[in-house]
């Protein structure tokens, strides 16, 4: 029973390493499908936002539109991984992202297409690419989570550089594997250079830094009081109060947005972006323009306390109105640049 | 078929060229990585062999109080995946992280891993040998090093690979408890910025350990020897007396059952109870339930074909291509779900697109993740099998596919079944490459365990987690009765 066992085994291993050598090296030639744009009411979304959040938005869009939305779910930075690696040939028709870095990114391998002028138009300019290859959807503000327990309001820092001073040691968590932490890192490259944001990484690592896997965990320890203060997004406070079956106002930990355009207020936004062959889709325009319409920029506001970014919508629910704040001035188009700051956050240590 | 993942490896980092590998090799980051991985590999394999010898002595070798409760709960982590015990252990101690966390984490969900073989090989050894070692005046501790460990050696060195492995390619445990392994480097690497580059360098490396691990565990091995005993009487061995140590015995197991189900268990419920967020509705759990089933069930059924060839391959024909297409099936192994997931991307994209983001690709992916748990399975149930058996039949006039269908499989067929449950378990946990590459639409427990725990509804997610390990269960009952701790005796 030796032989017909071995030989068959050996052979498609050998067939399929051939296979896989020669398409590698061909180059892909994508199928481009350029065919009449015409409804066929069904869509494909990559959404790396999370389905419990996407899901009943999107069963009000079908219900509305006639329009399937078939959806894949994953971390946003898996999500964009997979997108560069199906290329041009991706299932894919929209990209629902939760940071602008991961647009960014499947952007610059060319594989979104422009979005129409009058949707673009649609978004104020410091939320979309300047490109007109993704726009914001909702937009998100860096804070500082604070225990008023543990730090008087009085106390609070003027600008985010400061916690790198030894009153802060070994106060201040941080999710340094976090999108947003990165964009806030390229964000201070972008309005200080290179040198300060080293200078700081270095600094708050030396300051002992309580270092977590996400944002969710760190606002969990700051509002029990086992943390201080810590580095996360503002709807974070939102979404735990919504899990406790409370709201934001009577959660124990604070939100501190710091002023006067210092870098620690970055605004960054979740948004879209449409691939290619997409790029005619009636469909799919439907469903861009049904996103940043009135219902669902609501929906954002009331359900992941993030701001809308389409004028006429109120903001969410214990949080200072988008216009009030004092945003740093960062083109959100540079976010990726985000090979510099991975090797900053690398070399400073604090990830592995 | 596990050469797609490697190939993948070759070919991007190839396009990255030399100058940006050894960029990236050639740095202390990664020696460092190195030190880490292989340090928790070694000591949680070690902590996996003392818990899982002792487990299965105290159970299959003495009079232990309720051994057949303590069997079962002994096998059951392995229902249990890490990133849940990670999470429970996380939200019930403080400061609870990094490398020493990490290793006890992994060590109580993966040394069933130890435990079932074994248990088993325990069991199923001929008791003639260690009456022989002590009736020429070697005391008890001597026969059991001497004697009992040898026999079952072969159980101890697969359950411990396996484990090893296991440690690798974790990334559950490492990435909530923030233990700097391989695995949670190529994690973030993909993370920060989508480093697919430095990602794959990374992975490279990952199978340069394997290597050496496997190497290790070949240079162990006594080709040629035969353990099991071919004699057909089996009698059970004799029950050593545990006296006073008894209850501390019964102690000791429980404390680890508790550390290994009870922590889990209790802060799951008490997520439960905080938490408002609750589940869709039944049907959307019932649904994942189902996914979850059929998925697994396609993966381990896959997994096994293409195992059943190669393990007959390696233990009834034993040379240098069995070994060599054996040992490749552990490189995947040892590959995070993340980099398989991927190199099944490219595959499905590339080679057969039909076939992308369909169940057929994300079995694949299960088969080049879990090959070598079946066809460890598969080639140990054939170790057992007397090949003369085979011969008889064969001199019989009969052809070699009837041997095989009327001999050989009913012998394997219980080795079979246990591949089968193994893999199954390990697919229903499985999350990264699912993630990638499921079909459009289509949610499993772990996934929405995942999705739910990501926007920290954890009320939510909670009943997906019981789910999972509820249904993991079964299997693992089965394979505990495999064991033949379970069976009753009407001897002793």
């Amino acid at each position: 029973m030796r032989a017909p066992v071995r030989t068959p085994l050996l052979s498609l291993a050998c067939a399929g390493l051939l296979l896989l050598g020669a398409t590698a090296c061909g180059g892909e030639s994508a199928p481009t499908d350029d065919a009449a744009p015409a409804s066929d009411k069904k869509i494909t979304l990559y959404s790396g936002r999370s389905e419990s959040l996407v899901k009943p938005l999107l069963e009000k869009f079908t219900q509305q539109s006639g329009i399937t939305v078939e959806v894949r779910y994953a971390g946003t930075a898996a999500m964009a991984t997979q997108l560069l690696e199906e290329g041009e040939k991706s299932p894919a028709d929209a990209f629902l992202a939760q940071d602008a870095g991961a647009l960014g990114a499947v952007a610059k391998k060319g594989l979104f297409a422009p979005l129409p002028a009058d949707v673009v138009a649609k978004v104020p300019q410091t939320y979309r690419a300047s490109s007109g290859q993704w726009v914001g959807v909702t937009a998100r503000s860096r804070v500082l989570v604070y225990n008023p327990d543990l730090v008087p309001a009085a106390q609070l820092p003027a600008s985010v550089f400061d916690l790198t001073g030894p009153a802060w040691k070994g106060k201040v968590g941080v999710a340094p594997t976090n999108a947003s932490f990165q964009a806030f890192v390229t964000a201070v490259t972008v309005q200080h250079g290179e040198a300060r944001a080293k200078e700081f990484l270095a600094g708050l690592k030396a300051n002992a830094p309580q270092v977590r896997e996400g944002n969710a965990p760190i606002v969990e320890e700051v509002d029990a009081g086992k943390l201080a203060v810590g580095l996360v997004n503002h709807y974070y406070l939102g979404e735990i109060a919504h899990e406790r079956g409370t709201t934001p106002e009577k959660m124990k930990a604070k939100l501190h947005f710091f002023p006067n355009g210092d870098t620690g207020a970055l605004v960054n936004v979740a948004g879209i972006g449409v691939l290619k062959k997409a790029a005619q889709d009636p469909d799919v325009r439907t469903f861009v323009d049904y996103l940043l319409g009135p219902e669902a920029q609501t929906y954002f506001a009331e359900k992941t306390y993030e701001y809308p970014v389409v004028g006429g919508v109120p903001a969410p629910a214990y949080a200072p109105a988008l216009d009030t704040l004092k945003v740093p001035a960062v083109d959100l188009n540079e976010l990726d640049r985000l090979e510099a700051t991975i090797n900053l956050i690398k070399e400073s240590g604090l990830v592995p | 078929m596990t050469l797609i993942p490697l190939a993948y490896l070759v070919v991007r980092t190839g396009e990255a060229g030399w100058t940006r590998i050894t960029e990236e090799l050639l740095t202390r980051r990664v020696s460092r990585l190195a030190l880490h991985t292989l340090g928790l590999a070694t000591v949680v394999t070690v902590g996996c062999l003392l818990l899982g010898v002792g487990a299965a002595f105290l159970v299959v070798r003495t009079n232990l109080p309720m051994r057949r409760l303590f069997a079962v709960l002994a096998a059951l982590p392995l229902a249990v995946p890490t990133y849940i015990a990670a999470f429970t252990w996380v939200s019930t101690v403080d400061g609870f992280e990094g490398f020493w966390p990490a290793a006890l984490v992994l060590t109580l969900c993966s040394y069933p891993y130890v435990f079932l073989p074994v248990a088993a090989a325990l069991a199923g050894s001929d008791p003639a040998q260690e009456e022989v070692s002590r009736s020429l005046g070697r005391g008890g501790w001597a026969t059991f090093t001497a004697v009992t460990l040898r026999q079952i050696r072969p159980a101890l060195t697969g359950g411990g690979l396996l484990v090893a492995l296991y440690v690798l390619a974790d990334f559950g445990a490492v990435s909530i408890l923030r233990a700097d392994t391989f695995t949670r480097a190529i994690f973030i690497a993909f993370d920060l910025g989508f480093d697919r580059t430095g990602a794959l360098v990374l992975s490279l490396v990952l199978v340069g350990l394997t290597v050496l691990i496997l190497a290790g565990e070949t240079a162990t091995r006594r080709p040629g020897r035969r353990y099991a005993s071919l004699r057909g009487a089996r009698r059970s061995p004799t029950r050593i007396d545990l006296g006073r140590w008894g209850w501390p015995a019964v102690g000791g197991l429980t404390a680890v059952a508790l550390l290994a189900l009870g922590v889990p268990a209790a802060s799951l419920a008490r997520r439960l109870a905080e938490g408002v967020s609750r589940p869709g509705d039944w049907t959307e759990v019932a649904t994942a339930a189902g996914n979850s089933l059929s998925l697994s069930l396609a993966g381990a059924a896959l997994t096994m074909l293409l195992a059943l060839p190669l393990g007959l391959l390696t233990a009834r024909a034993p040379g240098m291509i069995s070994t060599v297409l054996e040992r490749l099936s552990y490189l995947s192994h040892a590959l995070p779900g993340l980099v398989i997931g991927l190199s099944l991307v490219f595959f499905g994209i590339n080679v057969v697109y039909p076939l992308y983001q369909s169940t057929a690709l994300l079995a694949l992916g299960y088969a080049a993740l879990f090959l070598p748990l079946a066809t460890a399975a598969v080639t140990g149930a054939a170790a057992q099998a007397p090949p003369v058996l085979e011969d008889v039949a064969r001199s019989l006039g009969r052809g070699p596919v009837t041997v095989l269908r009327t001999v050989t499989l009913p012998l394997t067929l219980p080795g079979i079944a246990a591949g089968v449950a193994l893999v199954f378990l390990a697919c229903m946990k499985e999350l990264p490459a699912t993630l990638l590459l499921r079909p459009t639409g289509t949610d499993t427990l772990a996934t929405e365990l995942w999705t739910n725990t990501s926007v920290a509804a954890y009320a939510a997610a909670a009943p997906y987690a019981a789910l999972l390990v509820g249904l993991s269960s079964v299997p693992t009952w089965l394979l505990t009765a495999r064991t033949g701790v379970l069976i009753k005796e009407n001897q002793s």
